[in-house]
C-alpha cells in the first residue's frame, strides 16, 4: 500500500476506532474479574469497580473451601459437554457421510428432511410435553445432553458438503476395491479427511454445551443435574427475589448464608475460564465457522 | 438386492442421525396442533379436548406488546449490528499491523462466545441498585442521581441494544471481514494508483463487494424477526416483572406461560403463531432474494 500522508492518516483513525471498540469489549470481562478479587466490605460500600480500593483472594479460597456444590455442577457441566460433542461430532459425521454419497438412494428426499429441519419447527409447548410427557426425561441428566444440542441440520449439511467436495469418489472405489467395508470407508477415510471442519462443527457444538442453561431451566429443578451455568442462573435469580421483596424472611435468612457478591462473580469467572483459556488457540476455528455458517449447539 | 446389500451400512450409520431428527425436530411440528387444544400436561396434547371457541388461546392482551417489542428490538439490532459491523471489519481489514488485527479480531468476536448467565452478571455488576459501577462510580461522578435500573422500563431498549451489540456484532463483523478478505487485491492497487481516496475505494469497491454478504446476513435476520434471543430477554433483565413491557418478547412469553404460570395451551398458541410467521417468512424472503440475486438464495 502507498505510503501517503492520506493513508497515514486514515492508519490513525483506523487505529483509535478499534482501540476503543477492543476497549469496550474488554472492559466488562476486566469488571467481573476485578469484582471477584475485591475485598468484601470495599464492594459493599464502594460497588462494583476497574480499580478496587482493596484486594482479597477470599472468594476464590471460599470456592475452594466450601466448593462442593460448585465443583460437583462444574464437573456435570464437563461430562455433558465431552459426552454431547462425542455423540455430536459421531451423529452428525455418520449421517452426513451418507448423504454426501452421491449414488446413495433417496438421497435428495434425505437431504431435504435434514434441511426442513432448519425451515420450521415445533416450538417449546410440542417439545416439552413429549420430551417430559412420552420420554421422561425431567431431572436426569439425559434433560441436559438431549433437547436441541446433540445435532443440528445445519452443520450436518455443512460436513455432508466438505466431504462430497474434498473426498474423491476414487478414493471410495479404491478402498472397496481393496475389501474395505461401509463402516471402515467412514472410520479410516472420511474421519481422517473430515478433521478440519469435524473439529470447527465439534467446537461449536462443545460450546453450545458449556453455555447452555435453558435445558437446565426446562427440564431440571434438582440440582444434582445441574451444571454451572444453571447453578449460576439460581444464585441471582434468588439475590434478585430478595431485593425485589418477593421472598419471605424465612428463606431470605437462609440466602445469607449463600456465596456473598464477590463470590458470586468468582463463581462467573471460573465459569467462564474454559472459554477464555481455549480461545487464544481455537480462534481460528471460531472464526471459519461462522465464516462457513456453523452453529452453537 | 445387490444395490440394498451394499448401501445397508451406510443407511444404518445414517440412522441414529434421522431418528434423533424425528424426535427431536418432526414430531413436535405435529404439536403444534396443542394451539387448538386446552391442554393438560395428565391427557398429552392429542387426548386434550379441543378449545371453544377455536382461537380461545390466541385472545391474550399481552399478544400487541410482545409482538411490537420482538419486532423492533429486532429491527434495532439488525440496524445497529450490521452498520457498526460493516464499519468495524472494513477498519480491521485495512489496518496494516498484523499482530494489531489480530487482536482487535479476538477482541470483537470474544463476547459472542460468552453465555447468557455469564452476559447477566456483567450486567448486574454495571447495573445493580446497590453495588452497580453505574450507580455507585460513574453516576455520582457525572453529578446524577442513581437510577433504579431494574424496574424503569424505559431504560431497557437501550441496554438491550447495547448488549446485543457487544455480544453480537462480532459475528456479523467476521462474516464481512471474510467477505473483504475475497476482494481482488489488485482492483483496491488500480484505484489507489488512479488517485481514489480512501473514502472512495470504501464506496465504491468495498461496500459493493459486500453487498451479497449483507443481503445474505439482513434476509436471514428477517426471516427471523419473529423470534428473540430467549437469553438476552429473559436473563439480562434478570426475568424482573416490573420491566416487562418493555423487555417481554414471544419467546419470554412462551417460556413464561408454560413454566412460570402453568398455561400450555397459551403458550402453545404464541408458539404456533411464531412458527407459522417464521415459516412464511423464509419462503417470501427467498423467493425475493431468488428474484434480485439468484446465487445468494438459500433454497
Amino acid at each position: 500500500m502507498l505510503k501517503t500522508k492520506e493513508n497515514r492518516r486514515y492508519q490513525l483513525l483506523c487505529n483509535c476506532v478499534l482501540t476503543v471498540m477492543t476497549l469496550f469489549m474488554i472492559f466488562p470481562f476486566v469488571l467481573l474479574f476485578m469484582s471477584s478479587v475485591t475485598e468484601e466490605n470495599t464492594l459493599i460500600m464502594n460497588g462494583y469497580s476497574l480499580f478496587p480500593q482493596k484486594f482479597s483472594l477470599g472468594a476464590y479460597q471460599y470456592i475452594f473451601q466450601n466448593g462442593q456444590k460448585i465443583f460437583h455442577a462444574y464437573g456435570v457441566t464437563i461430562f455433558v459437554t465431552a459426552a454431547g460433542t462425542c455423540i455430536n461430532v459421531l451423529m452428525s459425521s455418520m449421517l452426513a457421510f451418507g448423504l454426501s454419497r452421491k449414488n446413495l438412494p433417496f438421497r435428495r428426499i434425505l437431504t431435504f428432511y435434514v434441511f426442513f429441519t432448519m425451515l420450521f419447527n415445533g416450538g417449546l409447548v410440542p417439545s416439552y410435553i413429549m420430551y417430559t410427557g412420552t420420554f421422561h426425561i425431567k431431572n436426569t441428566i439425559f434433560a441436559m445432553l438431549v433437547p436441541n444440542l446433540l445435532m443440528s441440520g445445519v452443520n450436518v449439511l455443512l460436513v455432508r458438503t466438505y466431504f462430497a467436495n474434498s473426498i474423491p469418489d476414487a478414493l471410495y472405489e479404491a478402498a472397496e476395491i481393496d475389501g474395505a467395508g461401509q463402516a471402515r470407508i467412514y472410520f479410516q477415510i472420511a474421519l481422517p479427511l473430515g478433521k478440519p471442519i469435524l473439529v470447527t462443527t465439534g467446537l461449536f457444538a462443545a460450546l453450545g454445551y458449556w453455555n447452555d442453561w435453558t435445558n437446565g431451566l426446562y427440564y431440571v429443578n434438582q440440582e444434582r443435574y445441574w451444571g454451572i451455568q444453571n447453578l449460576l442462573n439460581k444464585m441471582i435469580s434468588d439475590v434478585q427475589a430478595l431485593t425485589s421483596g418477593l421472598m419471605s424472611k424465612q428463606m431470605a435468612g437462609m440466602l445469607s448464608t449463600m456465596p456473598s457478591v464477590s463470590v458470586r462473580m468468582a463463581i462467573a469467572f471460573v465459569a467462564m475460564l474454559p472459554v477464555l483459556a481455549v480461545y487464544p488457540f481455537l480462534q481460528k476455528y471460531f472464526a471459519e465457522g461462522i465464516a462457513m455458517g456453523a452453529v452453537k449447539g | 438386492m445387490a444395490k440394498l446389500k451394499y448401501w445397508a451400512p451406510v443407511f444404518m450409520m445414517m440412522l441414529p442421525g434421522l431418528i434423533y431428527l424425528f424426535i427431536n425436530n418432526y414430531i413436535p411440528m405435529g404439536g403444534l396442533i396443542a394451539a387448538f387444544k386446552q391442554v393438560n400436561f395428565a391427557d398429552g396434547i392429542y387426548g386434550s379436548p379441543w378449545a371453544d371457541p377455536w382461537y380461545k388461546n390466541f385472545t391474550t392482551k399481552d399478544a400487541f406488546v410482545i409482538t411490537r417489542n420482538t419486532i423492533l428490538y429486532n429491527f434495532a439490532f439488525i440496524l445497529v449490528n450490521n452498520i457498526f459491523g460493516i464499519i468495524i471489519a472494513i477498519f480491521i481489514s485495512d489496518v496494516r499491523s498484523k499482530a494489531a488485527k489480530k487482536i482487535y479480531q479476538s477482541a470483537v468476536l470474544f463476547p459472542f462466545l460468552m453465555s447468557m448467565v455469564i452476559v447477566s452478571y456483567i450486567v448486574f455488576a454495571l447495573l445493580s441498585n446497590e453495588n452497580g459501577m453505574l450507580n455507585k462510580s460513574i453516576l455520582p461522578m457525572l453529578g446524577m442521581e442513581p437510577v433504579s435500573w431494574y424496574i424503569t422500563p424505559e431504560v431497557w431498549p437501550v441496554i438491550l441494544v447495547v448488549v446485543n451489540f457487544w455480544k453480537g456484532v462480532g459475528y456479523g463483523c467476521l462474516i464481512y471481514i471474510a467477505a473483504i478478505a475475497g476482494i481482488d487485491k489488485a482492483t483496491y492497487e488500480a484505484a489507489q494508483i488512479d488517485g481514489a481516496s480512501r473514502f472512495q475505494i470504501i464506496r465504491n469497491i468495498t461496500l459493493p463487494s459486500l453487498v451479497p454478504s449483507i443481503i445474505t446476513l439482513v434476509m436471514l435476520s428477517v426471516s427471523k424477526i419473529f423470534f428473540s434471543d430467549f437469553g438476552l430477554f429473559y436473563q439480562v433483565p434478570q426475568n424482573s416483572g416490573a420491566v416487562f413491557s418493555t423487555t417481554n418478547t414471544i419467546d419470554t412469553y412462551v417460556y413464561r406461560a408454560l413454566l412460570e404460570q402453568n398455561n400450555p395451551s397459551m403458550s402453545a398458541a404464541a408458539g404456533f403463531y411464531q412458527s407459522v410467521v417464521w415459516f412464511a417468512l423464509v419462503l417470501a424472503v427467498n423467493a425475493l432474494v431468488r428474484r434480485f440475486s439468484r446465487e445468494n438464495a438459500l433454497f
